[in-house]
């Protein structure tokens, strides 16, 4: 018992100090980020007028903490969060992101994942080709899209002949814009889902295969009955980690569209996403932290709504 | 489709449903090699020639790696024969599909769906065929019944046994009525007591179905016990085929003495002169072999010696091991250094250090060289 005390303590030791570093840059900003989204008119540090009250003996209207000053508590960052048209824009573009794009890529990187183990030669140049994204840099394959959908010397737009069809420039609707950014994240997004999926798929015991040939199973049949409940543990763990994922985009469509902007100049925030929102927030004159917190404790409430919908559906349809 | 399985439809009793057609499978000079990464040719199945008899209960008997599921798997169309031919009755097989070669297969580990439950997996087949549903539940129920699973039919596969597995295995193989039902080492993943039981089942269900059955196994007594006919092979190729109990008393080479029989077969050199089989120690045991002057082995069963006071053998005792019904001595015999097994009636007690005389009612003699067995 001693000696299991003695360990203990050994143990807290050694992982005190990235628990230290946890709490101070994980824990703390995310209980902190909660708070503040409930303090009305948050503004982090003092200001000029602050001073200048204090010192006329102006009465405080508000009171401090977590090194700003707030006037009361209450859900008036929410208010404004959704009387801000750009949040709902943001809140419209991940969605979309997030229900056609993710579920687009799970169902190609399966298909994907199902042929390459189908095929013995060049399996492990294409496994090599479909990897590349991965180890690429987001902004750097952002930047590839971006001469790829060009305008003028864009590679789409010679290829089929669109002479002047705006993409990702000036004059982009959002349907295209969006389009983009779909076939980008859907290609950014196999990679690793391949990857996965055929770990899985030489998991699967060669014998339920031989099973259903000799009970002369169609090949599709042999898919959706056989494979896709086989590899359905994989597939929920795809799906929840992609959907968190795709709720936190934010990079991509920076690379897409250029620094600091979510969208062809001239329309600027049409693909902003909410993360993008949040960190705007950071630009906004007084640094207004309580809208921005509002908008992070809202899209946390999201994903976990939709992980733990995403838990209960599969309890019904994974087989462990 | 309907009227060819008419035709080939041969087996006489009539009434149940659960009847199968039953076909005999022919190999003829069927050959099976493997080429490995470095180019290295293994011979897995070499010139094969056996017709097994329709509606008969076949086992396929040999040590691992000697062929014997390589052999089922060309049976069952999963591999293709390098050269050879298969026929199912009249029909040449060798090119069809598995799927179409109408066999019904059950693997060593079962392969059941582990997300369907038992009724789905039964189903499985026939939706395959697209046979109306109703129909369909009924022909599954009768398959659950026949092997005795007709009420764990909402179960998952990890919530039965091995031997209920087993069961599934069977009926999902049998559902859609094949011509031939292979098994692959139908009871190797069976706990000692359920092995005995599965066996007097398989055989139940294999009397009830005539269906022609092939099965695979390395273990002996499973052979012996079920079998209408063992087939023994070694190396690929095939050794003996007949009845189990004519393969025991009767062995073609040594191979097969020395495969077969629990405690195994006493083995020991002798010399043949003159046309008399004489022992180390001079002792003549048997006569009348027209074969040249050789070393030769004699092969002799423990249940073939007994204790006789005028015994060719002189042995002694090294010890005495009660079975039950019978005692088993282990006696070193004169003028050979190894010890031998032999069976004797509880009649009598036997003492370590003791000296006897023992007589063999039958022996068998074997070429050194080839194993060819002479007498």
């Amino acid at each position: 018992m001693l000696e299991y005390k003695k360990d203990g303590w050994k143990a807290a030791l050694c992982l005190a100090p990235s628990l230290l570093l946890m709490c101070v840059f994980t824990f703390w900003p995310i209980i902190n980020s909660f708070i503040m989204s409930f303090l009305n008119n948050y503004h982090f540090a003092l200001n000029r007028e602050d001073v200048y009250n204090t010192f006329m003996g102006v009465e405080k209207s508000y009171t401090y903490i977590m090194g700003g000053r707030f006037t009361g508590i209450g859900i008036q960052n929410f208010i404004t969060l959704f009387r801000d048209k750009d949040f709902l824009m943001a809140l419209k573009n991940t969605a979309f992101i997030v229900f056609i794009s993710v579920p687009a890529t799970v169902i190609i990187a399966l298909l994907i994942a199902v042929g390459l183990n189908s095929i013995k030669a060049f399996r492990g140049f294409f496994q090599t080709i479909f990897f590349l994204p991965y180890v690429t840099n987001t902004i750097a394959l952002g930047l590839v899209f971006n001469s790829l959908f060009h305008v003028d010397y864009g590679l789409v737009n010679k290829l089929f002949n669109l002479v002047g069809t705006s993409w990702i420039n000036s004059g982009a609707t959002w349907g295209r814009a969006m389009f983009v950014l779909f076939i980008y994240s859907i290609w950014d997004g196999l990679a690793f889902k391949i990857i996965v999926f055929l770990s899985g798929l030489q998991n699967i015991d060669k014998q339920y295969y031989q099973a259903a040939q000799i009970d002369a199973t169609p090949r599709w049949r042999v898919f959706t009955r056989i494979t896709v409940p086989l590899l359905s543990p994989m597939i929920l763990y795809i799906t929840i980690t992609s959907f968190m994922g795709a709720f936190k985009v934010y990079s991509s469509v920076i690379g897409i569209f250029g620094t600091g902007r979510y969208g062809p100049v001239g329309n600027e925030k049409l693909l902003i996403t909410i993360v993008g929102y949040v960190y705007e927030q950071f630009g906004v004159q007084g640094m207004p932290f309580g809208v921005g917190s509002a908008g992070s404790t809202v899209l946390f409430l999201i994903i976990l709504l939709i992980t733990l919908v995403q838990m209960q559906v599969s309890k019904k349809w994974v087989h462990y | 489709m309907e009227k060819e399985k008419e035709e080939v439809f041969e087996t006489p009793s009539e009434g149940s449903k659960t009847e199968h057609q039953s076909v005999d499978v022919r190999l003829e000079n069927l050959t099976k090699e493997f080429t490995d990464k470095t180019g290295k040719v293994t011979v897995a199945v070499n010139d094969f020639n056996v017709t097994i008899p329709a509606g008969k209960l076949i086992g396929l008997l040999g040590p691992s790696g000697c062929g014997k599921s390589t052999t089922l798997y060309l049976i069952a169309g999963l591999l293709k024969p390098t050269s050879g031919r298969i026929y199912f009755g009249d029909e040449d097989v060798t090119d069809i599909p598995p799927e179409k070669r109408g066999i019904g297969l059950v693997f060593q580990n079962y392969a059941l769906y582990p997300h369907m439950t038992v009724k789905q997996n039964i189903l499985f087949p026939l939706e395959n065929m697209k046979m109306p549903k109703d129909e369909a539940l009924a022909l599954a129920q009768e398959m659950a019944e026949l092997v005795h699973i007709g009420d764990l039919m909402e179960r998952k596969p990890n919530q039965l046994s091995g031997g209920q597995q087993q069961r599934v295995a069977i009926a999902r193989a049998l559902v859609k009525k094949p011509r031939v039902l292979l098994l692959d080492e139908p009871l190797s993943n069976l706990d000692a007591r359920l092995r005995l039981q599965t066996r007097e089942e398989i055989r139940r269900i294999q009397r009830e179905t005539g269906i022609t059955t092939i099965f695979v196994t390395h273990d002996q007594e499973e052979a012996m016990s079920i079998s209408d006919e063992i087939v023994v092979m070694n190396q690929g190729l095939k050794q003996q085929m007949d009845r189990p109990q004519a393969v025991y008393e009767e062995p073609v080479n040594m191979f097969v003495a020395k495969f077969l029989g629990n405690p195994p077969i006493n083995i020991f050199e002798a010399n043949l002169v003159k046309g008399r089989l004489v022992l180390k120690d001079g002792e003549v045991i048997a006569d009348g072999f027209d074969q040249p002057d050789q070393e030769v082995f004699v092969g002799l069963r423990p249940e073939y010696l007994r204790v006789s006071r005028n015994g060719k053998f002189t042995a002694t005792i090294d010890l005495v091991e009660h079975i039950g019904r019978d005692t088993m001595i282990l006696c070193e015999i004169k003028g050979y250094d190894h010890l031998i097994r032999a069976i004797v009636p509880n009649d009598t007690e036997y003492e370590v250090g003791q000296t006897i005389k023992l007589d063999c009612s039958k022996l068998f003699v074997f070429n050194a060289e080839t194993g060819e067995r002479y007498k």
